[in-house]
């Protein structure tokens, strides 16, 4: 019963932000960078601006629309890598053990302790701005989690019968990993990924800001919300409608995870 | 070595580094040292000890999942190690193992793992792989209909017959099954006894029976080895080893046997608790636990010598101790 | 037994389950005593509701799991609906407990010393220093070795056998009138099982503290106990003196057991026989069979065992079998 509901309502939600990320720009009812307009400045929602325009007369409903294709694109390119690095760091890490596993764990270490974004500022300054450079950027910088969590569950699950059965039938490391390993630690790292993306789509924000992501007058989540700081007293509805667009699509992404989390577990599949 | 030999292990140790940092010596465990034993074709060798004696150890040398520090493990006429070909040694030796509960991956059907060992060994034709899994399922005692279920919906009876369909359908030679019934409630362990005996006989199986059940060991086999600190102290035929044991600590196994059937036998008990095998007492390992131990115990290690036809034995004072009744 | 009163009556046990859809008894229709000073076991396979029986004497019991009838006596006085400071009072002063892992029953943070003297501290008064000293003199009781130098050593510092011999000393410190335990040498080597036992028999002999022991191990309960109950699913099948469970068992149950295990000398005595088996599984709480529960497992149901559930029946000796065709 639960699981349906997560299932239901998370596959809905994430639905809803992928159409808008892919439908957005038909949906706007105006260019969300040519027009501003000076004499709409920052007006409250209202039937002709669903959703309010921002400081310089822009209509925040397009903005919002346009943006879901950069932070969508952003978030969830990042997370895929993140998720790639952080899970085959831990696994092998926790697998293998040894001078690898001190390897990673220092590597983590490092990681945890360098602000991620000034790393990714670095690779940025490499790589130069744009949007898969800030893909990549973001996607180097935020595995030190997933790799925690999954050479955890790795070093637990090494050491039960069904790994030392699999040696014993002939299994390579390589095979033990994929076949074992990973589908028994898949569980909490689909649930990091998620959690993550919210992270990594306000990371984008910060970025953007610093000029080094998306250029300024295209619209992205994060930035709208960054922009509209200042005015959260007098023009609250600048940062609600962005800040109301990333918690669906991050509550979505969480509870599919989840549901995603418990139908790949035959255990509770078969659970009444 | 007798060409006949399934299983011949000549003069094993294998020790491993212990702990050790940047500024100290790893410490030397001497998991298994100078251990010499045989299988036959068809035969069971019983394998008892406790805690840390180094049956795991030995289980694993077996396997070719460790190397021998000395001395060689020959299966079926190949020595094996790590570098030892993993597929050829697979379809040789197999593993039942103890706890029917994490010994299945929970996440894989019946059908999966039993069928991924066949195609991984190049058996790829999907109907042969159906059939085999199905008969392998018949042979176990559970219905080839079962085989698309996951593990959780079997009980812990089953799930320990799941796991040696999978241990037998590379049909190996030589299986070893480590306290395969022990994780089991008492009830359905008669079950699995009696299958595994039947497999046995059908199959032409030669098992290596680890256990500290000495009532399921002397069911099972047909020679016993008894293990303790990484050494055999005893060994020789079930009736030599159960009816005349002559080691003091194969005495007080079976002293500590909570059954009145057994108080006949009498009440040799050890003291004390297994010495760490990092740090191993001098002389016989045995003796600080030892009611008989003298100085000579002390001193020096007694050698494992025929005490009888086919019965050997690692006491100094085994002669004198054999008139004493156990 | 004496016609004194008993020192623990359990009657008419019924402790429930509460799971998803349901509550379902897991525990049903137990009645035992224990005299003063005697020697009690309740075998049973896992599952089979030993260990909650146990549980609910030591007013233990957790949700999901919740007492649903019947009385608990100790020396007369009903102890089942204590309110929870007078039970724990009760608990370590008069009746005590020892479990199976003692790793995971002792404080890792503190020195088994500490952990004994405690016991003099919390329940008898004294002052710390006398109860430390007490507290060496506790681990001499229980052998072992150098134990001023144990008295201040954490549990990761002892071996399993040692652990559960500090086990041993906090739950006799007080002397209390009943030990409860609960396979309490199942983690142990079986050399190391055998010492403990034997511990724990000459100890409670000593000083007449009576014993609750719980075990799947028939062999292990008749060793240390006058008499043993056999648990099936919720329900006491059989209650007998401990020198005749091997011999002669009544209940299909009970023989099925002592037929299906392979015991050593019996290859030497008959030879290699096919061992019996008895068929099918345990069944789970939520999924008890009608009737008699051992029905669907029994060769010898008719119709009765699988509609009506059989009382108790006395047999001589005091001996009780749950069963229409029993012997």
């Amino acid at each position: 019963m639960k699981i349906q509901a997560n299932l239901a309502i998370g596959g809905g939600l994430t639905a809803l932000a992928l159409f808008v990320g892919v439908f957005g720009p038909w949906l706007a009812h105006t260019d969300p960078i040519m027009d501003a307009n000076l004499m709409n400045a920052e007006l409250s929602p209202s039937a002709e601006f669903w959703f309010g325009t921002d400081q310089q007369g822009r209509d925040i409903w397009s903005r919002v629309m346009y943006g879901a294709q950069i932070s969508l694109t952003v978030g969830i390119g990042s997370q895929l890598i993140n998720t790639a690095i952080g899970t085959t760091l831990g696994v092998t890490a926790g697998y293998w053990g040894g001078w690898w596993d001190d390897f990673v764990n220092g590597l983590t270490n490092l990681m945890l302790a360098i602000p991620s974004l000034i790393f990714a500022l670095a690779i940025m300054a490499i790589l130069g701005p744009g949007l898969t450079s800030l893909m990549i950027a973001l996607g180097l910088t935020n595995w030190s989690y997933t790799c925690r969590i999954s050479r955890a569950q790795a070093l637990a699950v090494r050491t039960q019968g069904y790994v030392q059965a699999a040696r014993v039938l002939g299994y390579g490391d390589v095979r033990i990993m994929f076949t074992q390993i990973l589908p028994n630690t898949l569980g909490p790292i689909i649930v990091i990924a998620t959690l993550g993306m919210g992270g990594t789509i306000l990371a984008e924000a910060a970025l953007s800001f610093l000029g080094l992501g998306v250029r300024p007058p295209a619209p992205s989540w994060g930035s709208m919300l960054s922009d509209a700081r200042e005015t959260i007293t007098t023009a609250p509805w600048l940062s609600l409608f962005p800040g109301l667009a990333i918690f669906i699509t991050v509550l979505g992404l969480n509870l599919l995870g989840d549901g995603l989390r418990d139908v790949l577990d035959p255990q509770s599949r078969s659970r009444r | 070595m007798a060409d006949t030999d399934l299983l011949a292990i000549e003069d094993l140790a294998v020790h491993f580094p212990v702990g050790g940092g940047m500024f100290s010596q790893p410490q030397m465990l001497r998991a298994v040292d100078g251990v010499s034993l045989r299988i036959r074709p068809g035969e069971s060798l019983g394998l008892v000890g406790e805690s840390g004696c180094g049956k795991s150890t030995l289980a694993l040398s077996i396997l070719g999942l460790v190397d021998p520090t000395r001395g060689r493990v020959v299966v079926d006429g190949t020595a094996v190690g790590t570098d030892t070909d993993r597929l050829a040694v697979a379809r040789t030796v197999q593993m039942v193992f103890q706890d029917p509960y994490a010994s299945l991956n929970p996440r894989q059907t019946v059908r999966r793992t039993l069928a991924a060992p066949l195609r991984l060994h190049g058996i790829t034709n999907s109907g042969e792989v159906a059939d085999r899994v199905a008969e392998m399922l018949r042979q176990v005692g559970l219905r080839p209909d079962q085989a698309d279920l996951y593990p959780h919906e079997f009980s812990g009876g089953q799930r320990q017959r799941i796991g040696i369909a999978r241990a037998l359908i590379l049909k190996p030679k030589l299986v070893i099954c480590d306290e395969p019934v022990s994780a089991l409630d008492v009830s359905i362990r008669a079950q699995i006894i009696n299958l595994l005996l039947e497999l046995q006989a059908e199959m032409g199986l030669s098992y290596l029976m680890i256990s500290h059940d000495l009532g399921v060991v002397e069911h099972m086999s047909d020679k016993v080895a008894v293990m303790y600190l990484g050494r055999i102290v005893e060994t020789g035929g079930w009736r030599e080893i159960f009816e005349r044991p002559r080691h003091p600590y194969t005495r007080a196994l079976i002293a500590a046997i909570p059954d009145p059937l057994t108080r006949a036998l009498g009440r040799e008990k050890a003291h004390g608790e297994v010495p760490s095998p990092l740090n191993p007492p001098p002389g016989c390992t045995f003796n600080p636990r030892c009611p008989h131990a003298i100085d000579k115990c002390r001193a020096s290690p007694p050698v494992l010598s025929p005490i009888e036809e086919g019965h050997l034995v690692s006491c100094w004072r085994a002669e004198e101790l054999s008139t004493v009744r156990a | 037994m004496s016609g004194d009163m008993n020192l623990l009556e359990v009657e008419d046990l019924r402790i429930e389950l509460t799971a998803d859809n349901g509550r379902y008894p897991a525990v049903e229709g137990v009645s035992f005593t224990i005299a003063r000073g005697e020697t009690v076991g309740l075998v049973g396979e896992s599952g089979c509701g030993k260990s909650i029986t146990a549980l609910s004497v030591m007013g233990l019991l957790r949700h999901p799991l919740a007492l649903a009838g019947g009385k608990i006596r100790l020396t007369g006085q009903e102890i089942q609906d204590l309110p929870p400071a007078e039970m724990r009072a009760l608990r370590g002063k008069r009746i005590a407990m020892i479990f199976q892992e003692p790793m995971t029953a002792l404080n890792p943070l503190k020195t088994v010393g500490r952990q004994i003297a405690e016991m003099y501290v919390l329940h008898q008064g004294a002052n710390w220093n006398d109860a430390d000293a007490r507290a060496v003199e506790a681990l001499k009781q229980v052998k072992v070795p150098a134990p001023e130098r144990r008295a201040r050593a954490y549990p990761h510092e002892l071996s399993g056998g040692m652990r559960q011999r500090v086990m041993i000393a906090i739950a006799l410190a007080c002397e209390p009138d009943l030990l409860i335990a609960d396979e309490p040498t199942t983690a142990l080597d079986v050399t190391v099982q055998s010492e403990i036992v034997d511990l724990m028999k000459e100890l409670c002999s000593a000083k007449g503290t009576a014993i609750l022991m719980i075990s799947h191990d028939l062999g292990l309960v008749t060793d240390i106990c006058k008499r043993v109950c056999v648990m099936y699913a919720g329900r006491i099948v059989e209650q007998q003196d401990s020198e005749m469970i091997f011999n002669r068992p009544q209940h299909p149950y009970t023989q099925g057991l002592v037929a299906s295990l392979p015991r050593l000398g019996m290859r030497a005595r008959h030879g290699r026989q096919r061992l019996t088996e008895i068929s099918g599984v345990v069944p789970g709480i939520t999924a008890y069979p009608d009737g008699c529960r051992f029905h669907p497992r029994c060769g010898r149901k008719t119709e009765i065992c699988e509609k009506v559930a059989p009382e108790l029946t006395p047999l001589a000796d005091g001996a009780l079998v749950r069963c229409y065709h029993y012997g």
